[in-house]
């Protein structure tokens, strides 16, 4: 095991969030696509923590604002999801376009 | 030797499991993929040492991925994939972009000098996180705090369609809240 | 991970599976009793019923439904006891655990969390409204337990300055946890008898919906998916013993048989508990989880903090 290895773990798990955040049409499958990208982030600042500075809690308070960033989005996307099938009977991205007028 | 051989089968079965949620019609497996997707993760966390933040990730993930799967059932069209669908767009295009990314990442992975491995963790890493988020980066907490407050406020805000105006009626004199449910503490 | 250096034998955590499951075993058969005691017939032949019941599971055969997503349907019911038997492996007996983590607490909460999973997958996979109902029944109970429960287990390891389970016990040598935070202990056999959907948070799996998540399962599948049940049922009485019941102090008796003894007291006042008190809607339980057990915890949790900082 190296840093190189975990990293690329990580780049493969962002690469694969990031096709199914920019293919996907619903709401909900995008953000397990973000999810994903946000897996990764925790994969390599915990791997930077371990290999780098482990004498240090630097690393680990990155993995915990992840983690919370995680939750946040969640909560916030479903409530946005909610609020727009609510007023337009509507989840996929394609038909809330109208929201940039 | 042991460690690398879990690593890789946990590295591999995690980025499969991620490719999973994209290609499976049931929506419920693809929840499910992706909570296998983050378990594996997670398994590389222990590698790693970090036993809590590792078992920490289980657990969250575990409860969100059960709310989501309510989501994505109340949501998607044929959440059971009883017939098969796709619901994309750009797909070539996603996917030139997402592959470009990884081979970009890859090369700066594989070509940069990184670091060589600094001094280990001196105690328990748990006791050092716990120390740290206690002390010299509380400022971080307290604002992780405040940030989950607001998102709670904010989701509920959101998501419920009935105001206290419908509650307490239009001049918001009534003593007890007009809800088709009544809750259990007698309300 | 962290293991400290008294680990359990190997033979010992061979037979803890074998523990767990004569608990379970113990579990059900009470269960048995207090049902036969209801309904006036003999109660010493209800020791037997669930072995019959077992072996009538055993050779019946299995339905199947059209629609179903067998995968999920019985991945889902093995990981009931799966979770389980994961969760007791931070159990101490005579202060050793199979697996004594740094973090157990947190494992102990990760691995009953799994249930959320394995119920809901049970319910979905069958292809049957009733199932479904069933599952989305547990998730809400589920986020009604859960916080309360979190804050339990929270404060037990707060007394002790420990997330180790047996560091936990270990710190009990003057006065139980049971004394010290009855607020927290209280919470903790609600959110027990919640966690194994037992008792009067039963509507998972509720008459009402003729079986709920359970409804459809036959076979070898409702053998798992009930003793399951038990075993978690079980494991959370288990936890109980160290995190609040002082571990294995005991007068005259060696340790191991004083956790035995907690342990199947503490599940058979469960498993009583389930018979006696009416089931509770989820929708009116979640209310009191957020609005009264939270803040009940909360407040327990400062109170013991505080006298954590002046030394008790």
């Amino acid at each position: 095991m190296s840093l190189e290895l975990f990293l690329l773990l990580a780049a493969a798990l962002l690469a694969v969030g990031l096709y199914g955040a920019l293919s996907q049409q619903s709401i909900v499958m995008i953000m397990m696509g973000l999810e994903l990208m946000i897996n990764a982030v925790i994969v390599a600042a915990a791997a930077f923590w371990f290999y780098t500075s482990a004498d240090r809690p630097d690393g680990q308070v990155l993995v915990l604002v992840a983690v919370a960033a995680m939750a946040v989005e969640m909560a916030m996307g479903f409530a946005v999801t909610t609020a727009i099938f609510r007023a337009r009977d509507v989840d996929m991205v394609d038909s809330a376009a109208d929201l940039k007028d | 030797m042991v460690q690398t051989v879990v690593f890789a089968i946990c590295a591999v079965a995690s980025v499969a499991a991620g490719v999973a949620v994209f290609r499976v019609d049931s929506m419920a497996r693809a929840t499910l993929a992706l909570l296998a997707s983050f378990v594996f993760a997670a398994v590389t966390l222990l590698l790693l040492e970090l036993s809590y933040l590792g078992i920490l990730v289980v657990l969250m993930m575990v409860m969100e991925m059960m709310i989501m799967v309510v989501f994505m059932v109340m949501y998607m069209m044929n959440p059971a994939g009883l017939m098969p669908m796709t619901m994309v767009h750009n797909n070539r295009g996603a996917l030139a972009i997402s592959i470009g990314v990884f081979v970009a990442l890859a090369a700066g992975i594989l070509l940069l000098p990184w670091p060589t491995p600094g001094p280990p963790a001196p105690g328990d890493p748990t006791r050092d996180l716990a120390e740290a988020i206690m002390g010299s980066k509380m400022l971080v907490m307290m604002v992780i705090g405040m940030v989950l407050f607001a998102t709670m406020v904010a989701a509920t805000v959101l998501a419920t369609d009935r105001g206290r105006y419908d509650r307490y009626g239009d001049d918001l004199r009534r003593r007890e809240p007009d809800d088709p449910i009544r809750g259990g503490v007698g309300r | 991970m962290g293991e400290s250096a008294q680990s359990m034998p190997l033979w010992g955590v061979v037979l803890l599976p074998v523990a767990l499951l004569l608990l379970g075993y113990w579990a059900a058969a009470w269960s048995a009793v207090l049902t036969a005691r209801a309904a006036g017939t003999p109660a010493l032949g209800a020791l037997a019923a669930p072995a019959r019941e077992s072996a009538r599971l055993l050779v019946q055969q299995r339905r199947t439904v059209p629609g179903a997503d067998p995968l999920l349907w019985r991945v889902g019911g093995a990981v009931v006891p799966v979770a389980a038997v994961l969760a007791v492996l931070v159990v101490p007996v005579a202060g050793r655990a199979a697996g004594d983590l740094s973090v157990g607490v947190v494992w102990f909460n990760a691995m009953e969390v799994l249930i959320w999973a394995a119920v809901w997958t049970v319910g979905w996979g069958a292809n049957s409204v009733w199932g479904l109902v069933g599952a989305y029944r547990f998730l809400a109970q589920g986020l009604a337990y859960e916080l309360p429960h979190m804050f339990a287990l929270i404060t037990a390891a707060l007394g002790a300055g420990s997330l180790r389970v047996s560091d936990i016990a270990a710190a009990q040598g003057g006065l139980w946890f049971a004394v010290l935070m009855p607020v927290a202990f209280g919470v903790y056999l609600v959110s027990s008898l919640a966690m194994a959907y037992w008792g009067p948070f039963d509507q998972a799996v509720g008459r009402d919906l003729s079986g709920g998540a359970a409804a459809e399962l036959s076979g070898v599948d409702r053998l798992v998916f009930c003793v399951g049940r038990y075993l978690m049922l079980a494991a959370a009485a288990a936890m109980a013993v160290p995190l609040f019941l002082g571990g294995g102090a005991g007068p005259l008796l060696p340790e191991w048989a004083w956790s035995v003894v907690k342990t199947a007291a503490v599940l058979a006042l469960l498993v009583w508990l389930g018979h006696r008190l009416p089931t509770v809607r989820m929708d009116r339980f979640t209310e009191v989880g957020w609005v009264v057990l939270v803040p009940l915890t909360l407040l327990q949790a400062l109170v013991v903090a505080i006298f954590v900082l002046v030394g008790w």
